[in-house]
């Protein structure tokens, strides 16, 4: 294998504190101190100078539809969508068809990722039989078969009875449960957030009191249970203000935001545009500032993109026709570096830590780091690129971007997967 | 002024001078519509497609009445016969219509937002006739339109928009009309009908039907949209009537020239007292006729005809 020599970056390594001019070394897929003077003689050179290096982006909350929908996107494309990105490691999420509540799915995914992936991929399962929230799924047998959490994903668990044995269940094998907060019965039919702005455009409004309900019960079940549930999407100030008091008591809660509800606010959907369509929905700017805050003060730990990919076709229509959910990966982290790094003054390396180090935590991956003797993931990218973003032109089989057709500042050079550069100049590569 | 837009898709996006224009051309077709032959051949050679995507009755019988009068031929889709039963997109049935060169295209449609859409992606003018709980502006034109025949000016007229306001595009086309013409609106109904969220279009939202009704000059009732609710927004219909329902006693509240309008349909003995249906005060009749004129004038101007030759289009 060959040895690989990133010269000149700016390296940004959260977890040793790094942020210094240097070098990165890679001999063999992993990171290592330094290279011998013969070593160095062989290693692929690659000039970073004027570019960042840090671990490879972490993402803990993708949909990649394989098995079942592969129209919008597979575990090939998906992946590719992911490197383009800067993003080395993915958790998928079951809601596929079948959904992921089985081994031999989770193993049918494993087998795909093996064949097509060109970045690592884990899976998750889901906590109920067919996410239906009647039945418990296999949770054993699914962490048997490798999966790093479980989840109902968009189909929350709505029986309280149901999550705290869940809960408890699942506390046993120290898996987490990821959970997307929405009380159903409050968001019958609901397409966009309730307010001034649904209230005017006469579209059916998605209240933050169903996210915040379902927040404080998780909360709670957290407490009760020991269990660490990991709160996806977070889009309410509410729900912020929850999370922040809970952890402060020391609940086992950790929670996501995503690029989208940092950067965009419901006034967004006054074209009734679909690509501005997603679940939870865009909040107020009030809501959006809560978020910031709360990742500016650790109540929420993490981004994460809901990379959510669904054909022209299905997304072109009336919105209240149109699905949920836009793509995310190609764009997260020049949108990210937008919101938190110039608009809120946020350091760099702290907003590389919300995407590298800590969701790799958060689930125990092997990844999120530059230490020697780790899986050599690289992310090299250029924070003042500015560049015209087509939506139809990325890896993703998908398009339904809100960002299509805007200029975004910061792009994404290479990315190293186990040492081998697998996108570079534009282009996914071979290894 | 010239008239410069060939969609009309809200009153929301609309200037005051632009409603002026609309009612002062609706008036010039009204008065030929009292002659004995009321046909003008303003859209003669021009094809229009009512799309109605939802049930009506008023609403595509006026379009379809006020195309005729501009001697432009008519073809009307409903729901049951379009192919969106069948699953074509709403992209491609409005294609298709435009495939068959039709000049104008009217949208009745379930989903708010999607007369926007085609007005995006077709060549034609696109008129909404309402979607969703979002508008339907030309009830809101022939509301005001009526309103000015019986007030005059409605600037600093109290005027009661009462009911369903929530599920109503009548309402909101009726708000953004009204608070550019400078009335003073308090939209009225159950807390869980009227959010206070309408307070940021510029209006008053009560929950108390006597002080809201006292000395108001118009007060226009909004069906009970039974078929839009989850169920949960009121306790029953006998409630809604006996806590919002239109009836004598209340109407005695209103300012005594107070006139009475609804856009129907209506629901007798729901929001409204029969016998105050067809009283004296009463104008929901005059509503649907001048209907007929304000959509002859939308179709005429769209069509790219100008406010100041309607007269010679007779």
């Amino acid at each position: 294998m060959a040895h690989l020599w990133i010269q000149n970056a700016r390296v940004i390594d959260p977890a040793a504190q790094r942020d210094a001019a240097g070098d990165l070394f890679i001999a063999d897929g992993k990171f290592v101190g330094s290279l011998s003077a013969a070593a160095r003689k062989r290693a692929k050179r690659i000039d970073a100078r004027g570019l960042v290096a840090c671990p490879g982006l972490v993402d803990i909350h993708v949909h990649f539809r394989e098995p079942g929908q592969t129209h919008k996107e597979t575990i090939a494309t998906g992946t590719r969508a992911a490197a383009a990105g800067g993003f080395t490691t993915v958790v998928c999420m079951p809601n596929t068809s079948p959904p992921a509540d089985n081994a031999g799915t989770i193993q049918f995914i494993k087998d795909a990722v093996r064949r097509d992936a060109v970045v690592h991929v884990y899976p998750t399962g889901c906590i109920t039989v067919g996410q239906k929230g009647q039945v418990l799924a296999p949770t054993g047998s699914l962490k048997r078969a490798g999966v790093v959490a479980i989840t109902d994903d968009g189909d929350c668990v709505q029986s309280n009875e149901l999550m705290r044995r869940a809960c408890e269940y699942a506390k046993m094998f120290d898996l987490p449960l990821m959970d997307h907060c929405q009380d159903a019965s409050m968001t019958q039919g609901a397409v966009m957030n309730e307010g001034s702005v649904s209230t005017r455009l006469g579209l059916r409004g998605w209240p933050n009191a169903a996210e915040d309900m379902i927040v404080a019960r998780n909360v709670i079940l957290a407490e009760y249970t020991g269990a660490h549930i990991h709160l996806q999407h977070i889009s309410s100030k509410f729900s912020v203000d929850v999370i922040r008091r809970a952890k402060s008591r020391g609940a086992h809660i950790s929670a996501e935001a995503t690029p989208h509800h940092i950067a965009l606010t419901d006034a967004a959907l006054a074209g009734y545009d679909p690509n501005f369509k997603m679940n939870p929905p865009l909040r107020t700017e009030v809501d959006r500032r809560a978020l910031i805050a709360g990742l500016r003060d650790g109540t929420l730990d993490i981004i994460a993109t809901d990379h959510a990919p669904h054909t022209d076709y299905e997304k072109d229509k009336e919105l209240d026709f149109a699905p949920n959910g836009i793509i995310g990966l190609e764009t997260a982290l020049p949108v990210t570096l937008d919101v938190l790094v110039r608009r809120s003054q946020f350091k760099l390396a702290f907003v590389i830590d919300l995407m590298t180090r800590r969701p790799a935590a958060l689930l125990n991956l092997s990844a999120g780091t530059l230490a020697a003797g780790a899986p050599a993931d690289v992310c090299i990218f250029d924070p003042d690129e500015k560049w015209r973003y087509d939506a139809k032109a990325g890896q993703s089989k998908s398009g339904n971007s809100p960002w299509h057709g805007q200029t975004l500042t910061g792009r994404v050079k290479t990315t190293i997967v186990d040492g081998c550069v697998v996108f570079a100049g534009g282009k996914i590569v071979g290894g | 002024m010239p008239w410069n837009r060939r969609h009309l898709i809200t009153l929301e996006e609309l200037s005051l001078a632009e409603i002026v224009q609309i009612h002062v051309t609706a008036a010039a077709f009204k008065r030929t519509l009292r002659r004995s032959v009321k046909k003008v051949p303003a859209l003669r050679g021009k094809t229009i497609v009512n799309l109605f995507l939802e049930p009506s009755t008023r609403t595509r019988m006026a379009f379809d009445m006020a195309a005729k009068r501009l001697s432009a031929d008519v073809i009307s889709v409903d729901a049951a016969s379009s192919s969106t039963t069948k699953g074509e997109t709403l992209r491609d049935t409005a294609q298709n219509i435009e495939a068959l060169q039709a000049d104008m295209l009217v949208i009745r449609h379930a989903a708010a937002g999607s007369p926007l859409y085609l007005s995006r992606i077709l060549d034609i003018p696109v008129i909404n006739a309402g979607d969703g709980a979002h508008e339907h502006p030309t009830q809101g034109l022939l509301d005001t339109f009526t309103m000015k025949e019986h007030l005059g000016s409605l600037r600093g007229r109290k005027i009661v928009i009462l009911g369903d306001v929530l599920f109503s595009r009548v309402a909101r086309s009726n708000i953004h009309a009204l608070t550019k013409m400078g009335a003073a609106v308090t939209l009225v109904g159950p807390s869980t009908l009227v959010p206070h969220w309408f307070t940021d279009l510029g209006v008053s939202v009560s929950h108390d039907l006597k002080s809201a009704l006292a000395d108001a000059e118009v007060v226009m009732l909004l069906r009970i949209q039974h078929e839009r609710q989850a169920s949960s927004h009121f306790p029953s219909l006998g409630e809604y009537t006996s806590m919002f329902g239109l009836n004598k006693t209340r109407a005695s509240w209103l300012n005594p020239k107070a006139i009475i309008m609804h856009p129907g349909p209506i629901n007798r003995g729901v929001e409204i007292d029969s016998e105050l249906a067809d009283g004296e005060r009463s104008v929901i009749l005059e509503q649907v006729a001048n209907g007929i004129a304000v959509r002859m004038a939308v179709l005429y101007l769209c069509a790219g005809g100008q406010p100041e030759s309607v007269l010679q289009t007779g």
